[in-house]
């Protein structure tokens, strides 16, 4: 009986290994006629309006009278010097060094231009684990000379070693932690200079629904921290065009999002909207369009990556993705690639402008933490990136958010 | 009415939801994908179900042979002149099946290879010592960080960048997904056509050699009774090799099917996943049984799909191994139960 049917099997299998064979065959033609049409280009990501918290366009304030590190090129100063402290190493170092080199711009241009005040910047490498943040962050603060610190670049870090810099009276100003949270320790000496989580998730949602007009929005996110939050803050901006019927989870690692993109397919909304990092994008922006989806894709910073455009191709046009970030100037972006050989990153101009704040403090002729501390408090200037003046608890005053497409 | 409203949310959020009609509307769209992932699994599976079969060791390093063969048929790809872009190739339909199946053969050797080397440079010696098989399954396991982190740190350095690192493959495009015909209401791609119709060949193939030729009647020796299979003069040791290679080039093939279908996949830790699910699919059809693993293979990967489209799509690694806590309830051996060598001698 058993041998009979497992030859029944058997005989089942190669009639429909057959029949799959002749499928193949007679259609492929009508394929290769199909094969041509998914060029596209040379995609990139460009940026395409900041927007506030109710999704309005906010004219960019211009780069024009932005500050010069280079200063009046009087300054006199000696013993003092800055520090970054993020990833320079690890499988998350590509933002620490953007950080790093767009520092090191502003550094180079104020040297440069005043010979009698040289400031130089000590880096110390977290790999952006919280853990080896606390084990460098003794060192950063028992060097008297610095004076100001770039970072710690990721939230957790952050987190983890908030209280050490605020115990020691230094200055910690970031260019990319953007966990909310961060800002409400009470510590004084903590300024984040970009927008945070928080005004990220409204104002983009807000953005799809009353400039975008999207009626009926996927959200899909992923099992990270960052995901289920940004999703959180998204689908309660959205409002009723959320469609609960068609939100979706996938998780981190995840290649294959067949169930998801047929859900999504027989959902037929204005818009999915994606709330994860790239890695995972980049497939599940494939798989959406290669199922016949043609749903606008929407993400924010986690996907605001150079590689998810290379990874997803064709499929990534169009693609609206948020950043806290600003878009680099062309000729910062000129300046940077000539002196370090590569194209500006993500927070690049942040941490520029950032150490062009510092700088100008040093240059003020302030000596000591508590003063730079001070300085910054009381700072209100226009950078490359957007105009820097802090409220009370650290964050900025008027905090917006890019949208960015792929063109 | 308002209670209502505020109750419905918590429902969907909290507990696991049913989502019916989610499935019953996917139902043939979900059937047709899980088929054409089961038929990977399937492949890949083989190779776990002959090396079990045949030495009773869980090649834990298997979904790593298989991530080298993603690399494999990617470096291949560009061996032949193509350059990762963000556009599809059109070369026509004859040109691009002649490509492919270079591109095969590339990820064939490479998989087939690592697995051989794989067997002669982790196992061999620790057979040669008589090991306790715990200690070849910790093994398995370390050989397995050993390939990941080699593609991770080491292939770039050696491809100037080209291959290996952080990130995944910028993907060569040679196939674009077209609908060729709609069944029920679920298009059916020539990718996944040619997806289903090489595995099920390919497994057809394996299937035929264990059973008919001489070295499949070596392997079958040395699966029933080693001792015995080399009094009557087998080569143990030549159809271990043998195995490990026939399973090293399935899933070398399995890897170009599943680039075909997500072409960004290709990256140092792509093969894990991938690789428990075919364990799983090997078990779920009782393990050491080539049928067993094109049957486990199909089930799992349209279970998975329908079970996703029921519960949310997050439950997908849940539904697979409840699935096989369930079929190992009642069949501890599988469904069709252990037996590369014993019933179909």
């Amino acid at each position: 009986m058993r041998r009979t049917s497992s030859r029944m099997a058997g005989v089942a299998l190669v009639v429909v290994a057959g029949l799959a064979v002749a499928g193949c065959s007679s259609k492929s033609n009508s394929g290769s006629t199909d094969t041509g049409t998914a060029g596209g280009g040379s995609l990139s990501i460009q940026p395409l309006v900041q927007i506030d918290q109710s999704g309005a366009e906010v004219k960019s304030s211009g780069s024009t009278d932005a500050a010069n590190p280079a200063g009046d090129g009087k300054a006199t100063c000696s013993g003092v010097s800055l520090a970054m402290a993020g990833a320079l190493t690890g499988p998350n170092a590509a933002l620490g060094i953007n950080i790093l080199n767009g520092a090191k711009l502003a550094l180079k241009q104020h040297n440069d231009a005043n010979p009698n005040c040289q400031v130089d910047i000590k880096q110390f490498d977290t790999e952006g684990d919280p853990q080896k943040a606390t084990q460098v962050a003794p060192s950063i603060v028992s060097d008297k000379s610095i004076i100001g610190l770039l970072g710690p670049a990721f939230s957790g870090e952050t987190k983890a070693t908030g209280q050490v810099f605020n115990q020691n009276g230094l200055l910690s100003l970031t260019a990319s932690a953007t966990n909310p949270d961060l800002t409400k320790n009470g510590w004084n000496n903590f300024f984040r200079g970009l927008a945070n989580d928080a005004v990220q998730g409204p104002s983009v949602a807000k953005y799809m629904v009353n400039t975008l007009k999207y009626s009926k929005v996927c959200v899909v996110q992923d099992d990270s921290d960052y995901g289920v939050g940004l999703a959180e803050q998204i689908t309660q901006g959205l409002g009723s065009a959320a469609d609960s019927s068609c939100a979706a989870k996938v998780k981190t690692g995840d290649k294959d999002f067949s169930a998801t993109v047929q859900i999504v397919k027989s959902a037929n909304a204005d818009a999915v909207f994606y709330a994860g990092y790239y890695a995972e994008a980049a497939p599940f922006v494939s798989q959406l369009r290669s199922g016949g989806v043609k749903s606008a894709f929407v993400s924010a910073d986690g996907t605001n990556d150079p590689q998810f455009v290379k990874q997803a191709g064709a499929a990534s046009k169009d693609a609206y993705l948020s950043c806290p970030c600003g878009p680099a100037p062309d000729k910062f972006a000129a300046d940077y690639k000539a002196q370090f050989n590569v194209d500006s990153g993500v927070y690049s101009v942040e941490a520029y402008d950032l150490a062009t704040i510092m700088l100008k403090g040093i240059d003020s002729g302030i000596k000591d933490r508590a003063g730079l501390i001070d300085y910054v408090k009381n700072y209100d200037g226009q950078g490359l990136a957007r105009h820097y003046k802090w409220n009370a608890d650290g964050e900025l005053a008027s905090a917006l958010i890019w949208i960015y497409q792929v063109k | 009415m308002s209670a209502l409203l505020l109750a419905t949310p918590v429902l969907a959020d909290g507990v696991i939801g049913f989502n019916v009609d989610a499935l019953a509307h996917n139902f043939w769209a979900l059937t047709v994908d899980g088929l054409t992932y089961g038929a990977i699994y399937a492949l890949v599976a083989t190779g776990y179900t002959l090396v079990y079969g045949v030495l009773r060791l869980i090649n834990f390093a298997h979904s790593e042979v298989f991530m080298f063969g993603m690399f494999g048929q990617y470096a291949t790809l560009m061996l032949l002149g193509f350059a990762p872009s963000g556009n599809a190739y059109s070369e026509g339909t004859l040109l691009t099946i002649v490509y492919l199946g270079i591109a095969m053969l590339g990820g064939m050797i490479v998989s087939g290879g690592t697995a051989v080397g794989l067997e002669r440079v982790a196992y061999r010696p620790l057979r040669k010592r008589g090991a306790p098989s715990l200690a070849f399954l910790i093994t398995a396991i370390g050989a397995s960080f050993v390939l990941q982190e080699f593609v991770h740190f080491i292939l770039p350095k050696l491809t100037n960048n080209e291959l290996g690192g952080a990130n995944a493959q910028q993907p060569i495009v040679l196939v674009v997904p077209s609908v060729q015909f709609t069944f029920l209401g679920a298009s059916v791609t020539n990718i996944e056509l040619i997806i289903v119709a090489a595995a099920l060949i390919l497994t057809f193939a394996t299937n035929q050699f264990i059973v008919a030729t001489k070295f499949g009647r070596g392997i079958r020796a040395v699966a029933q009774d080693p001792v015995t299979a080399t009094l009557m003069g087998v080569s143990r040791e030549r159809i271990i090799m043998l195995t490990f290679l026939i399973g090293g080039v399935l899933a070398g093939a399995a890897a170009l099917l599943y680039t075909l279908r997500v072409p960004n996949g290709i990256i140092y830790s792509g093969g894990f996943i991938l690789g428990i699910k075919a364990f799983t699919a090997a078990v779920l059809g009782g393990i050491g049984n080539l049928r067993g693993a094109l049957l486990g293979g199909l089930l799992l990967g349209v279970m998975e799909l329908y079970g996703q489209a029921l519960f949310g799509t997050e439950w997908r690694d849940v539904v697979a191994f409840v699935l096989l806590i369930l079929v190992l309830m009642f069949r501890p051996t599988g469904i069709l139960g252990e037996s590369l060598g014993r019933a179909r001698a």
